[in-house]
């Protein structure tokens, strides 16, 4: 891969430290003479201890010492970005497909300014990101000096923690702090603001291996006793349903196969959140389909009608819930979550577990498998009878002899030309719903969206961080024509990077989940949420230096599909041109409970020609 | 359900920022503050606070669940939990004048405050106790001679053996 344009590294000077430098060095750790560093040297030291493979960022004023320390090694890799939000997404993108932490560079003011989104996006999806931004002199804080913003009180609001570095003595065990408190207990981005003058001084440098903060200890082991209790609840219940979300992808691989196991041993019906695809198979018979506002039928009306729920790592969202004094109304629930904050906060719960979701998992399926007895319960077969009579209404049908181009039958055929096996990022809108209900994901981490604060322009910078965490990897964008346009600019570093990723533009030529809600709920008055002037896809990818396909034909998706798949060399751009009227289906209004479900009516056209519906 | 007061004591790492990231969730979440007190403990690398608020079960729950996930809050308590001591200090600016003169020293007195600052026409009277305590003084003040109130909010500890403390 290529890392970047410049001339291969000159060797760095010898660096020559004072007697006094070396003294200092001595004084604080006489075991082990520590190398007296710079502050900038300091931070991409602290990036290599703590093993990092790539940061993404923008250089700029107050960051320009630490970008001369990335210049003088190679083991950490900079990405440069078009834009700071870019790098904040990417960062994140990286960090949800590989589990480990995505790391950000910025400078200054606007540079951190641009990468709020990114932050906030990573925050209330609980992802583990730190963000390193350059500070004006210390002298100079509080004086509104040249490219001055408080970086930890614009952040405040939108992180797991942030740090102002006073000290350069203090700037590896800040860092160090940083990391551990961003992908401990539940993940969340940490910001260090660093002053400029703070990455010129020295000290002498050591990077501590183990950290202990007084005021942070996050409990990842359930009560055996609660897990008992639960454990009893879900035997004796008669209409069971476990609900899992993105805690499970978090907590690792190994809170996936436990909870894979734990449903199959129940056999009892299981539902993911939008953020929590994956962590079960969607192939298995006992996946139900996502739940909430555009959920399954079946999914919906099984939580409705539970009288036992066990959630994993979820935490009752309002898309989710619907409105609350209509949810769940029979069940007992069980709740497990490694926030105690979550617990408790949306609904009343019976057993509250406080822990890491892989490991009270596996302590459910251990006493599940030492509990001895029939653990056969003998009310789920009229339970599964009711479930297959919602699932048989096939709320996610759609016309699949249309004219058009249908974006679900885009995503049924990405899904067929990948194997199920792409990593696919999204946007935000229809098209990453449709993507949600049809890409039937078996893995976790492989479905990366922002779901939370549900963001335009996540898609693509996103996929770039997929990629570089998994070379060789098939990821796949799937966006929509507003969506993309907002962070555009990326398509610039993927040809830097040479990142052959497979862009799917699902283009309705509007705004189309705001569309949808003009249209249920504002008597077709279509404010705003068309786009007068596109651009032409084709030619502005190819303007970056990248592939570009128009599709405007249903029988040309596969086609266009695989050869874009099977070209591993190349960005493709696909634009899909996309039947404009299509909705998305099931919906639940906002305010309404689980069993009122707007499905699609046999008259909405979806079932033979196609509506007459006004559009502009 | 039941809307109670409360006074949460909070024990805090000494850093900078600390306040604001509690200022910050109240106004976030929409937590209402009646008062907020702060300052250094005899261990100077902690603050402790008192904090009174209100609020049903569920939202006191998410209050005390909120701040224990501020990553510099150590410890805290609700002291309405248990038997609990609450003072508050207040220093007040009385027109003294005249028969009146006699009249708020006298109120003083009853109240066990003292008059801290005396001058030709103003006393100034610092009093402590409980929030009602001081409601009273000021409503046995007749209004027009009230210049000026200063309250520093509710400092609270837990009575006998219940202690907010690292150890
Ligand atoms: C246009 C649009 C439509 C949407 N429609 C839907 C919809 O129909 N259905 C839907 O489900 N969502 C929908 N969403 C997403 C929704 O807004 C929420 O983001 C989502 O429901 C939250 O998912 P979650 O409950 O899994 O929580 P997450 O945000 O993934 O939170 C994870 C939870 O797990 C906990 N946790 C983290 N790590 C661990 C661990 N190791 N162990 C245990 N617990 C852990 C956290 O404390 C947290 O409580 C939509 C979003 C958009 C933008
Ligand atoms: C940054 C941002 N601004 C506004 C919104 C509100 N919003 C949600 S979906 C949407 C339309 C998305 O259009 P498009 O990308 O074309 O996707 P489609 O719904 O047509 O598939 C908008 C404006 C948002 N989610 N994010
Ligand atoms: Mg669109």
């Amino acid at each position: 891969m290529r890392m970047t344009d410049r001339p291969p590294l000159p060797k760095p000077p010898p660096r020559i430290y004072t007697k006094a430098m070396q003294k200092v060095a001595a004084a604080a750790d006489p075991a082990a003479a520590a190398e007296v560093l710079t502050g900038a040297e300091i931070v991409v030291r602290c990036l290599r201890d703590e093993k990092i493979e790539f940061i993404f960022g923008y250089p700029g004023g107050a960051a320009l010492h630490i970008y001369d320390a990335l210049y003088r090694q190679d083991e950490v890799k900079h990405i440069l970005t078009r834009h700071e939000q870019g790098a904040a997404h990417a960062a994140d993108g990286y960090a949800r497909a590989t589990g480990r932490p995505g790391v950000v560079l910025v400078t200054s003011g606007p540079g951190v300014t641009n990468t709020i989104t990114g932050i906030a996006t990573a925050y209330m999806d609980s992802i583990p990101m730190v963000v390193i931004c350059g500070q004006v002199p210390r002298h100079l804080i509080g004086d509104d000096a040249f490219q001055e913003v408080d970086a930890c009180g614009v952040s405040r609001p939108c992180v797991k923690h942030n740090f102002l570095v006073n000290d350069v003595d203090e700037l590896a065990l800040t860092i160090k702090k940083a990391f551990y408190i961003a992908t401990t207990g539940r993940p969340g981005p940490v910001l260090v603001d660093i002053p400029k003058d703070v990455t010129a001084q020295t000290a002498p440098y050591r990077y501590p291996q183990q950290i202990r903060i007084r005021s942070y200890a996050p409990v990842h082991r359930g009560h055996p006793g609660q897990v008992r209790k639960a454990v009893q609840l879900l035997r004796d219940a008669r209409r069971p349903m476990i609900y899992t979300g993105g805690g499970v992808v978090q907590s690792g691989g190994a809170a996936a196969a436990a909870l894979t196991d734990l449903v199959r041993i129940l056999g009892y019906p299981c539902t993911n959140t939008l953020m929590g695809l994956g962590a079960f198979p969607a192939s298995d018979k006992l996946f139900v389909g996502m739940l909430g506002m555009h959920g399954t039928y079946e999914a919906n009306m099984a939580m409705h009608h539970c009288d036992v729920l066990l959630a994993v790592g979820a935490r009752f969202d309002d898309r989710v819930t619907g409105e609350l004094s209509t949810f769940c109304p029979y069940a007992k629930i069980i709740h497990v979550d490694i926030d105690p904050s979550s617990i408790g906060k949306n609904v009343k719960v019976t057993v509250p577990i406080v822990g890491d979701a892989g490991k009270v998992l596996a302590d459910m399926v251990a006493v599940l498998r030492g509990g001895g007895g029939d653990s056969h319960n003998q009310h789920l077969g009229s339970w599964w009878k009711q479930i297959e009579e919602w699932r048989a209404v096939d709320s996610l049908r759609y016309d699949r002899g249309s004219a058009l181009i249908k974006p679900q039958f885009v995503i049924e055929k990405l899904h067929e030309v990948t194997k199920g096996e792409a990593f696919v990022t999204s946007d935000v809108g229809q098209h990453q719903m449709w993507a949600a209900q049809f890409y039937n994901f078996d893995r976790p981490r492989r479905w990366i969206n922002s779901g939370g604060l549900g963001t335009m322009g996540f898609g693509l910078p996103a996929a770039m961080g997929v990629r570089l965490g998994h070379p060789g990897a098939t990821v796949c964008c799937v966006t929509g024509e507003a969506s993309i346009i907002m962070c555009i600019q990326e398509l610039s570093t993927c040809k830097q990077y040479d990142l052959p990723l497979k862009i799917i533009n699902l283009n309705n030529r509007y705004m189309g989940m705001v569309r949808q809600w003009q249209e249920f709920f504002y008597d077709r008055r279509y404010s705003h949420s068309y786009m007068d002037a596109l651009p032409d896809f084709v030619a502005l990818a190819e303007s970056f230096g990248h592939k570009g396909v128009r599709v405007e034909h249903p029988g040309d998706v596969e086609s266009a599909l695989a050869e874009a798949i099977s070209d591993k060399d190349r960005l493709v751009f696909m634009d899909f041109i996309t039947d404009q009227t299509e909705n998305v289906y099931p919906m639940i209004a906002a305010g309404k409970g689980h069993h009122e479900m707007h499905l699609r009516s046999a008259d909405s056209g979806d079932g033979g020609a196609p509506a007459e519906r006004e559009l502009a | 359900m039941e809307e109670r007061r409360r006074i949460i004591s909070i024990l805090m790492e000494n850093e900078a920022g600390a306040l604001s990231r509690v200022a910050g969730l109240f106004s976030a979440r929409g937590f209402n503050i009646e008062s907020l007190t702060v300052a250094p403990t005899e261990d100077s690398t902690l603050s402790r606070m008192t904090l009174v608020t209100g609020g049903d079960e569920a939202v006191i729950e998410q209050i005390t669940k909120q701040l224990h996930k501020l990553v510099d809050v150590v410890k805290l308590m609700d002291l309405t939990d248990g038997r609990h001591i609450q003072r508050e200090l207040m220093l007040v600016k009385v027109e003294a004048t005249g028969e009146a003169r006699e009249e708020v020293k006298r109120l003083v007195d009853i109240f066990r405050g003292n008059v801290v600052d005396v001058g030709e026409t103003l006393y100034t009277v610092e009093l402590t106790g409980a929030g009602g305590k001081l409601d009273a003084f000021l409503e046995a003040l007749s209004p027009n001679r009230i210049v000026e109130v200063v309250r520093s909010g509710i400092s609270g500890i837990a009575r006998g053996g219940r202690a907010l403390t690292v150890r």
